[in-house]
C-alpha cells in the first residue's frame, strides 16, 4: 500500500468496502474501488454506513482504527493463502474482488469465530444505515431520498411528520375461528 | 451524620410487574419508591424516528448474549411501553407443563381457572378488548386467509389497544405517540403516583443487602440521560419490602450480584431461563398470488404490499395449541411486524448461494427491496428452560456498547433437542401454509448472527413448589430471603406459547394480596383492596374469594 495514502482514507475505503459487502450498491464514479458494484442503486455506503459507524452514539467510533487494521490483516492473510495477485496500492480488503470479500466476511461472522461479535457489530451498523438511516432523522432522510428507506418502499409521513394509515384492513372475515376460542377471545 | 433514605416498599422496575405492585401498595397506604433504570417518556416524547438517540433507542434495549439476545423495554412503564399489546390468556395446558424436570412446573395453586379472576382484573384495568375482522390489519388478514387456504383456523387476537386512537402506524416499538396502546403509563402508574408513589427514572439498581433487623438496603446508580454507559451518581435506600420487577434479563443479575451481601441464592436464580420458544419466519409474498389464490384486494389495485401498516400482531393461528399433542410439539403462529433494522437484519433470502450467509449481500438486498410484501410470522413454542446467566457485569445487566440500546449480557442459551424440535415443526408448518400454491417464499431468521432471540424473556427466577427448580414460592417470595418478592416475567415458570404480558400482569395481581400481607407482618400500615386504577370494582369484587385467602387479615 502506498505510504502516502492517509490513514483516514484507508479507514474510509476499508469501511466502505465492508459495508458494500453487506448491502452492495452501484459504483459512485468510474474507478470506484471501495464499492464493488455488484448491485444496482445505492447500497450501505450511499445510505451513510460509514457516517453511522463514526457516530458517538453508536459506540463503535473509537474501535474503528483497530477494526480497519484487523480487517486488512485478515484480507492479507486471505490473499496470501489463495495466492491472489491484487493491487498493492489500496488497502488489502478493498483490493479483494467482491466474491472474495463476501467469503472472508462470512468466515469472520461465522458462529465460533473468536472475533465474531466485532464483525457482526460492523455488519449490523451497515444494515442499519441502509434499512433505517439510523444516523439521520427519518423524515429528513425520506425527504432527501435515502437509498435504503426508498428501496424498502417506506412510505412518506403526513405533513406533521407522523404516520397514519386510515385504510389498514380488508374488513372481512378471512378464516374460521378456532372452535375452542373462549368468550374473551383467548385460546381455551 | 448522613441518614439513609427510608421507605416502606422499594420497587425495582416499572413495567407490568413493578407498576401493578406500586399501585396496590401505594393505594393501600404504604410509602412506595419505584427505581427505574430507563427514562420517563410520555405521549409526544415518543418519536416516529429511526435515528439513534430518538425514543426508539432511548426506551428499548437489545442485549446480545451467548446464544440468545434479549429485546425489552428500558423506561418508565418498561415492557408495556414497547410491547405490541397482544393479550391472549395462556392456554389451559400450559399450566400443566412439566418441561424437563419430571414434575408440574407451576405451583399447585395456579391453574388457568385460578388465574382467571386475576386476568379479569388486568383486562378491566388496561382495558383489553377482542379485535374483530375490521381491526385485523392487511398483514393479519393475509395471514388469516393463508391459514384458511391451508386448512387452519385463525383468530383476531385480544389486544390492549384503543381502536379509536390507533392510527395503525406500526411505531409501537418506539412508544405510542397517540396513547392508543394501553401501557402502564396510562393506568397503574399514574394511579400509583396519585396515591403518593414516587417514580425515579434513570436509577439503576445494582445490589441489595440485608440489614440486621431484616429490612433491606438497595444500592443504585443514577444514569446519564443520553449516554447510559455513564453513571452520574449513586445512592442507597432502605426498605422493609423489596419487589424486584426489573425484567427476566435483569432481576436474576441483581440477585446474583447481591449474593455476597444477601446470602446464598436459591439454585434457580439465573437458571431455567426461557425465551418463550420464540422464532421468526419471513415470507416474501407474491402479490399476484395473494390476489389470485386468496382473493385479497385492498381496493386500490393492490392485493397486499402493506407490511408497514398496522399495530403489531392482529391475527394468530392456534391449531397447534393442542393439549393432546406431546410437550415440545405445540406452538402458536402469530402474524407480527418488526420495523426495519431489528426486523430486517436477521431475515434470510430464500435464494442464497449456500456458500455465503443468506442474511447479507446482493440477494438479501433483492428481498429488502420487496419489504412492503413481507409477512412476518412469530412462533411461540415450548422451549426447554435451558438459559443460564453467567457472572454479572460490573453494573446493570449488560456491558453497554452504544450510548443506548446495544449491549452484551451474561446469558448463555444452548437450545436442546426439545426446543429445536418445536422450531423445526413450526418452521415446517409456516412453510406449508405460506408456500402453498406459490403464495410466498419463506425462510426463518438466522440464529447465527446474535444467537436465538426473544422479545419475551421469562423464567430466570421462577415460581414453583419444588425448591430445587424454583427460586420463588407461590407467593412470589424469594426462597430464604423473606421480604423480597419478584413479580416480573422471570417469575413465570416456563414458555407460555402466547404473548406473555397478560399472564405476567395477572400473576402480579394475584401476588398482591400476599405481598400486602407480608408488608403488614413487617409493620407497614397497608391494606389490600384497591379497585382498578380508574375506580372500577367489578373485577376486584369477583376476585375477592381468592384475594381473602391470599391476603389473610390484610384485606380492606
Amino acid at each position: 500500500m502506498k505510504p502516502h495514502l492517509a490513514a483516514e482514507r484507508v479507514q474510509t475505503m476499508t469501511l466502505e468496502a465492508f459495508a458494500d459487502t453487506i448491502v452492495p450498491g452501484e459504483k459512485r464514479f468510474p474507478g470506484d474501488l471501495a464499492i464493488a458494484g455488484t448491485a444496482g442503486g445505492g447500497g450501505a455506503v450511499a445510505a451513510g454506513a460509514v457516517d453511522l459507524m463514526r457516530t458517538e452514539a453508536g459506540g463503535m467510533a473509537d474501535a474503528l482504527p483497530d477494526l480497519v487494521q484487523a480487517l486488512n490483516k485478515h484480507a492479507e492473510a486471505y490473499r496470501d493463502e489463495l495466492r491472489l495477485e491484487l493491487d498493492p496500492d489500496v488497502p488489502a480488503f478493498v483490493a479483494l474482488p467482491a466474491g472474495h470479500r463476501a467469503t472472508l466476511v462470512a468466515e469472520l461472522v461465522r458462529p465460533g469465530h473468536p472475533e465474531k461479535f466485532l464483525w457482526v457489530g460492523l455488519a449490523i451498523f451497515s444494515n442499519m444505515a441502509f434499512d433505517t438511516g439510523a444516523h439521520l432523522s427519518t423524515v429528513d432522510a425520506l425527504a432527501a431520498g435515502h437509498p435504503g428507506l426508498t428501496a424498502l418502499g417506506y412510505s412518506q409521513p403526513d405533513a406533521d411528520g407522523l404516520w397514519r394509515f386510515p385504510d389498514f384492513s380488508y374488513r372481512r372475515p378471512l378464516a374460521p375461528l378456532h372452535p375452542h376460542t373462549t368468550p374473551t377471545g383467548s385460546p381455551a | 451524620m448522613s441518614t439513609v433514605e427510608q421507605t416502606d416498599v422499594l420497587v425495582v422496575g416499572s413495567g407490568f410487574g413493578g407498576a401493578i405492585a406500586a399501585y396496590h401498595l401505594a393505594a393501600g397506604g404504604a410509602r412506595v419508591v419505584v427505581l427505574e433504570r430507563g427514562p420517563w417518556l410520555t405521549g409526544e416524547d415518543f418519536d416516529q424516528d429511526f435515528r439513534f438517540g430518538a425514543s426508539g433507542t432511548r426506551i428499548f434495549d437489545f442485549v446480545i448474549g451467548n446464544g440468545m439476545s434479549l429485546l425489552g423495554g428500558n423506561c418508565v412503564g418498561g415492557g408495556s411501553v414497547v410491547y405490541f399489546a397482544a393479550m391472549p390468556r395462556a392456554p389451559r395446558f400450559v399450566f400443566e407443563r412439566r418441561g424437563s424436570i419430571g414434575r408440574r412446573m407451576w405451583p399447585a395453586t395456579i391453574t388457568r381457572d385460578t388465574l382467571e379472576p386475576w386476568y379479569d382484573r388486568v383486562a378491566e384495568a388496561l382495558p383489553i378488548s377482542q379485535l374483530n375482522w375490521n381491526d385485523a390489519t392487511y398483514a393479519g388478514g393475509l395471514w388469516a386467509a393463508a391459514c384458511a387456504h391451508a386448512g387452519r383456523t385463525a383468530n383476531p387476537v385480544p389486544a390492549a389497544i384503543d381502536r379509536e386512537l390507533c392510527t395503525n402506524c406500526n411505531w409501537m416499538l418506539a412508544g405510542c405517540r397517540f396513547d392508543a396502546k394501553r401501557s402502564m403509563l396510562l393506568n397503574y402508574l399514574p394511579a400509583a403516583v396519585s396515591h403518593g408513589a414516587e417514580i425515579r427514572p434513570l436509577h439503576e439498581v445494582q445490589q441489595i443487602a440485608r440489614n440486621q433487623d431484616g429490612s433491606y438496603q438497595v444500592a443504585y446508580n443514577t444514569v446519564h440521560d443520553v449516554d447510559y454507559r455513564v453513571a452520574t451518581g449513586s445512592g442507597t435506600i432502605q426498605a422493609k419490602i423489596v419487589i424486584l420487577a426489573a425484567g427476566a434479563g435483569a432481576t436474576p443479575v441483581i440477585l446474583q450480584r447481591s449474593e455476597p451481601a444477601l446470602g446464598k441464592m436459591p439454585y434457580a436464580v439465573g437458571r431455567f431461563f426461557s425465551g418463550n420458544g420464540e422464532r421468526l419466519n419471513t415470507a416474501i409474498i407474491d402479490e399476484d398470488k395473494a390476489r389470485s389464490v386468496l382473493g385479497l384486494d385492498r381496493g386500490d389495485g393492490r392485493a397486499y404490499a402493506a407490511n408497514q401498516i398496522g399495530k403489531g400482531p392482529t391475527v394468530a393461528s392456534w391449531d397447534d395449541l393442542d393439549a393432546s399433542k406431546p410437550e415440545f410439539e405445540r406452538f402458536s403462529l402469530e402474524q407480527l411486524y418488526f420495523p426495519p433494522g431489528l426486523g430486517t437484519i436477521l431475515a434470510q433470502t430464500p435464494h442464497a448461494d449456500a456458500s455465503v450467509p443468506a442474511w447479507f449481500g446482493p440477494r438479501k438486498k433483492e428481498i429488502v427491496e420487496r419489504w412492503q410484501s413481507w409477512l412476518t410470522i412469530f412462533t411461540t413454542s415450548e422451549d426447554d428452560n435451558e438459559g443460564v446467566f453467567g457472572p454479572p457485569p460490573p453494573t446493570g445487566n449488560a456491558t453497554r456498547f452504544s450510548q443506548q440500546m446495544l449491549g452484551f449480557g451474561p446469558l448463555t442459551y444452548r437450545p436442546t433437542a426439545n426446543t429445536l424440535r418445536g422450531w423445526e415443526l413450526s418452521d415446517a408448518e409456516i412453510k406449508r401454509v405460506l408456500e402453498k400454491d406459490g403464495l410466498a417464499e419463506v425462510r426463518p431468521w438466522t440464529n447465527d448472527v446474535v444467537g436465538a432471540y426473544t422479545v419475551h424473556p421469562l423464567s430466570s427466577c421462577r415460581i414453583g413448589d419444588d425448591p430445587a427448580t424454583s427460586a420463588l414460592d407461590d407467593t412470589h417470595e424469594l426462597r430464604g430471603h423473606p421480604g423480597i418478592f419478584v413479580t416480573d416475567g422471570s417469575a413465570v415458570p416456563g414458555a407460555l406459547l402466547v404473548n406473555p404480558a397478560f399472564t405476567i400482569a395477572a400473576l402480579t395481581e394475584r401476588a398482591m394480596p400476599g405481598i400486602v400481607r407480608a408488608a403488614r407482618e413487617r409493620g407497614i400500615d397497608v391494606r389490600y383492596g384497591a379497585p382498578a386504577p380508574d375506580g372500577q370494582t367489578a373485577a376486584r369484587d369477583a376476585s375477592w374469594t381468592q384475594a381473602v385467602r391470599l391476603a389473610g387479615t390484610a384485606g380492606a
